[in-house]
């Protein structure tokens, strides 16, 4: 199982790195890929993630209202919803794609995210294409 | 502006049965404004496509390249090399600048990605109105710059009809009476005695009624000595 998440370089990360930090255990299929702010996000990568075999694609932002860049997160949000457009008309499961907004310090939530995008590729099966 | 939208994925595939070696072309222009053929949209589509192509291992190769205008012969040449061995075009620009690639090269077949809808303009990022209906003979200076032809749902010359409701069309409650409009536009330019000129029968020659339109600028055309001067393509 291969879960991309990516991660903003605020509290995506440092969530994730504070899941590390205090202990939590979380699923070791999830490979968090750093971007600047989850406003960079294209709606390409997300498609190109599927592409390369990713089962299910979270990406992490920090709390709404919290942006670095001020509203790159909510940006985020609107790019997860067409891409579960293109996804749904290329049947593809549009919950295999999910916006986490996670503060810095809630490892345990991105340890939580994680979980629950597991369980979602348990419940539909393998992704779109397989490497 | 051109204001236009893209078809649905699913039915773009249907159109691409049997190509295999496709590319796909936007424009920097309009169609970029209201993010249907811009480069980003490009790229989504572009990545669609290969995500649906590896999925039903259908091998399509798929490239992509923005094109800083499509409707101009100049700029849509920049496809030469690039439609080589390809053997078909999805246009992500306006049906013009289709035409426009089609017509540069023959040999493959274009296909249009976008649904070309009318002459607009963004209301607010995301959204865009139908100002123009390219009707050949404006009137705006008669209407207070609101178009009744591209506006009005029965492009009424003398309106507004009995259909219209606290400023409101009766096709839908959500779309401004042109007329209404019209009226508080004349107002507010204290020009309201315009309202009480009869605007006559409308000719349509000039419109689409009058078949294709042709516009030739004499003082414009190059010569042919010109144009070997210049080396440009024709
Ligand atoms: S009156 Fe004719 S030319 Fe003028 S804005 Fe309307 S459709 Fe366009
Ligand atoms: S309600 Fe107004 S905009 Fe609608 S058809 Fe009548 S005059 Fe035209």
């Amino acid at each position: 199982m291969r879960i991309i998440a990516l991660v903003c370089s605020f509290c995506g990360y440092a969530s994730a790195d504070m899941a590390g930090v205090t202990g939590q255990s979380y699923p070791a299929s999830v490979v968090p890929v750093r971007m600047p702010c989850t406003g960079r996000l294209d709606v390409s990568h997300i498609l190109s993630a599927f592409r390369n075999g990713a089962d299910a694609v979270m990406v992490v932002g920090c709390l709404e209202g919290n942006c670095n860049y001020q509203y790159g997160n909510i940006e985020a949000r609107k790019r997860v919803e067409q891409a579960r457009g293109i996804l749904a008309q290329l049947g593809i499961d549009g919950e295999r794609v999910e916006m986490f907004n996670i503060a810095s310090n809630q490892g345990w939530r991105f340890a939580e995210a994680v979980k629950e995008m597991e369980g979602r590729v348990l419940r539909l099966g393998p992704g779109p294409v397989r490497r | 502006m051109i204001i236009a939208e893209q078809k649905g994925i699913e039915e773009l595939i249907g159109i691409l049965e049997g190509h295999k070696d496709i590319l796909v072309v936007g424009c920097r222009s309009c169609v970029a404004i209201c993010l249907a053929g811009g480069e980003k949209e490009v790229g989504v589509l572009s990545e669609a496509l290969r995500l649906h192509s590896d999925m039903r291992s259908k091998g399509w190769n798929i490239s992509e390249v923005t094109l800083e205008r499509a409707c101009e012969k100049e700029w849509a040449y920049e496809l030469d090399q690039l439609v080589e061995g390809k053997d078909c075009v999805i246009s992500l620009a306006c049906g013009v600048g289709a035409q426009v690639i089609q017509e540069l090269f023959p040999d493959v077949r274009v296909v249009p990605g976008l649904n070309t809808s009318n002459m607009g303009a963004p209301e607010e990022q995301g959204v865009y109105n139908e100002k123009c209906g390219g009707c050949g003979d404006c009137v705006l200076h008669l209407t207070g710059g609101i178009c009744p032809i591209a506006r009005c749902a029965k492009s009424l010359l003398n309106g507004p009809c009995g259909g219209s409701q606290e400023g409101k069309c009766e096709i839908d409650p959500e779309v401004p009476c042109a007329w209404d409009q019209i009226y508080h536009s004349l107002e507010k330019l204290g020009r309201l005695e315009l309202m009480d000129v009869p605007i006559p029968p409308k000719d349509w020659g000039p419109s689409r009624s009058g078949g294709p339109r042709k516009m030739v600028r004499s003082e414009a055309i190059l010569t042919d000595e010109q144009n070997r001067m210049k080396g440009g393509k024709r």
